[in-house]
């Protein structure tokens, strides 16, 4: 597909590549909303320009630097990326797990993320375990003046809920979406009593139905090595792709006449309004037939 | 205590962490970070195998690489009644037969995998076609072994040869080929899921 039309989705800061990556002078050639573009690093410094069809390097657009991975707009943002004070705190490891193309819609990838109901299913014995599969209430809101969708006191036992955990625990959560992009997950950290886990994923829209998503984990643990922890959210997202990319219809739906079709819980529902008062278009299930993600 | 290096998203390693589960063998994992760390290229790492390559089984002194070669050992040596890798010499040369094309033709499917998951720069209308040429090969041989009354690749019950083409035949749809076609193969996966002891992987469902 060519660039997409869509403002909302064009006015966001978006994770195009791992800092680690393309500092070591490899480019990434890429897609965003439908656009070829090129991310690399000019000294210290992160560029990202379109690559046009005759293989010219076209129009540059800004860039930065932020939690290990490299961010980029083709459009005018209105808010920043995410604030994470959690990145400026002694003896935390960010654990960037690098990017994984996924053939599904961003949104789907970022509602599934909000979804506890399929951790015993999907994830057995890491994240969830029959025969305890409620999902307990939890609340949901929307933050001013972030703009921001969070669902907190959340609770689910975990038969395994980190790389450094040793035995079950309920695990807290507290759920956050930044950007219909970008979410972050609190979890209760199973070394550190008191402290949160942090469990994210940016992802880039490269088309309506085909994304990479970067994953990244900031953890107190000083055991685990790079290998566990990588191998461990590895793991759990690939057990999750396999399920996205075979989800009917491939677009989100927003009508509010889906979420009772499909019984969607608090968080999931409060996602889709809150992308509907957006008026986000791109990756969405049109019924109008004009859905690209279909 | 045996080792394997293993990345948990690998086929190729899931070939040994299946077929260590059905025998019930212990053994201890060596996370390599394949993706994104590249372990699998680094100096240490070469000196374990040279070839850069994951799995690898470390047991005692001896190092293997290669799946193929893990499983002929495991087999040779913990399956106490030998039905994995029988000593009869016709069925030795038929399960080789099937190992190699484990490694070769099947491998399409993994290159398809690592091209749409892991942007491998692979040509990937090619390595997809090549990989239905395989199943292909696979589905018509089910077939006429089933016609024979036969559920397994060789022999008259499972064997190696049915663990190393299994997990890249089951993750096809990672790399975008599709299994319809195959009904011969879509049910031998259903039979090799059903074996005692069968663990699945990342992209493999028990059902
Ligand atoms: N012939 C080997 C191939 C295994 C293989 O392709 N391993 C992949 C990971 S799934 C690997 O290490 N690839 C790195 C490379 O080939 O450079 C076997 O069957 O064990
Ligand atoms: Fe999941």
């Amino acid at each position: 597909m060519t660039r997409t039309t869509d403002k909302v989705a064009l006015n966001e800061w978006q994770a195009v590549g791992t800092v680690e990556e393309i500092i070591s002078g490899k480019r990434r050639n890429t897609r965003l909303l439908g656009q070829d573009i090129i991310v690399e690093m000019d000294g210290e410094i992160p560029r990202m320009f379109e690559n046009n069809a005759n293989g010219g390097i076209g129009t540059e657009h800004p860039a930065q630097a932020l939690y290990g991975h490299i961010w980029t707009t083709l459009g005018t943002p209105v808010k920043a990326p995410l604030d994470m004070p959690e990145f400026k705190e002694d003896g935390r490891r960010l654990v960037v797990c690098g990017a994984l193309t996924v053939r599904a819609s961003a949104l789907r990838i970022v509602e599934n993320f909000l979804d506890m109901a399929h951790f015993p299913y999907v994830h057995t014995g890491i994240l969830g375990e029959e025969p305890i599969t409620a999902v307990n209430d939890y609340k949901i809101e929307i933050r001013e003046p972030e703009d921001e969708v969070w669902a907190t006191e959340c609770s689910f036992f975990q038969p395994q809920a980190a790389a450094s955990a040793d035995d079950g625990q309920v695990s807290q959560y507290m759920y956050r979406v930044s950007s219909p992009f970008v979410t972050v997950l609190y979890k209760t950290c199973p070394v550190v009593e008191g402290a949160w886990d942090l469990v994210g994923i940016f992802v880039q829209p490269k088309d309506e139905a085909e994304c990479d998503v970067h994953t990244f984990m900031l953890v107190l643990d000083e055991t685990s090595t790079m290998s566990d922890l990588v191998h461990f959210q590895q793991e759990i997202f690939l057990q999750d792709r396999s399920i996205l990319e075979n989800q009917i219809p491939p677009g989100l739906p927003l009508d509010p006449m889906d979420e009772i079709a499909i019984k969607a819980d608090g968080s999931s529902m409060l996602y889709r309004r809150w992308l509907r008062n957006k008026g986000l278009t791109f990756g969405t299930h049109r019924g109008d037939g004009s859905s690209q993600a279909a | 205590m045996m080792q394997l290096y293993d990345y948990v998203l690998s086929g190729s390693c899931y070939k040994v962490r299946l077929f260590l589960s059905v025998i019930g063998q212990d053994y201890e994992k060596v996370p390599v970070d394949y993706y994104p760390g590249g372990e699998h290229k680094t100096p240490t790492f070469l000196q374990i195998n040279p070839l850069g390559q994951i799995p690898v089984l470390v047991d005692d002194d001896l190092i293997l690489r290669d799946a193929q070669a893990i499983l002929v050992y495991l087999a040779g040596r913990y399956d106490a009644n030998r039905s994995w890798y029988p000593e009869d010499p016709r069925l030795q040369g038929e399960i080789a037969m099937w190992l190699s094309f484990a490694s070769n033709e099947i491998m399409n499917s993994s290159a398809a995998r690592l091209h749409d998951m892991l942007f491998y720069d692979f040509d990937i209308d090619k390595v997809r076609a090549a990989a239905h040429a395989a199943f292909r090969v696979l589905d018509d041989h089910l077939t006429d072994r089933e016609i024979m009354g036969k559920q397994w690749i060789v022999g008259n019950h499972p064997t190696i040869a049915d663990i190393a083409c299994f997990p890249y035949v089951a993750l096809s749809g990672d790399g975008g080929i599709s299994l319809d076609d195959y009904h011969a193969v879509r049910r031998w996966i259903s039979r090799v899921k059903q074996i005692p002891g069968f663990v699945v992987m990342p992209g493999i469902h028990h059902n």
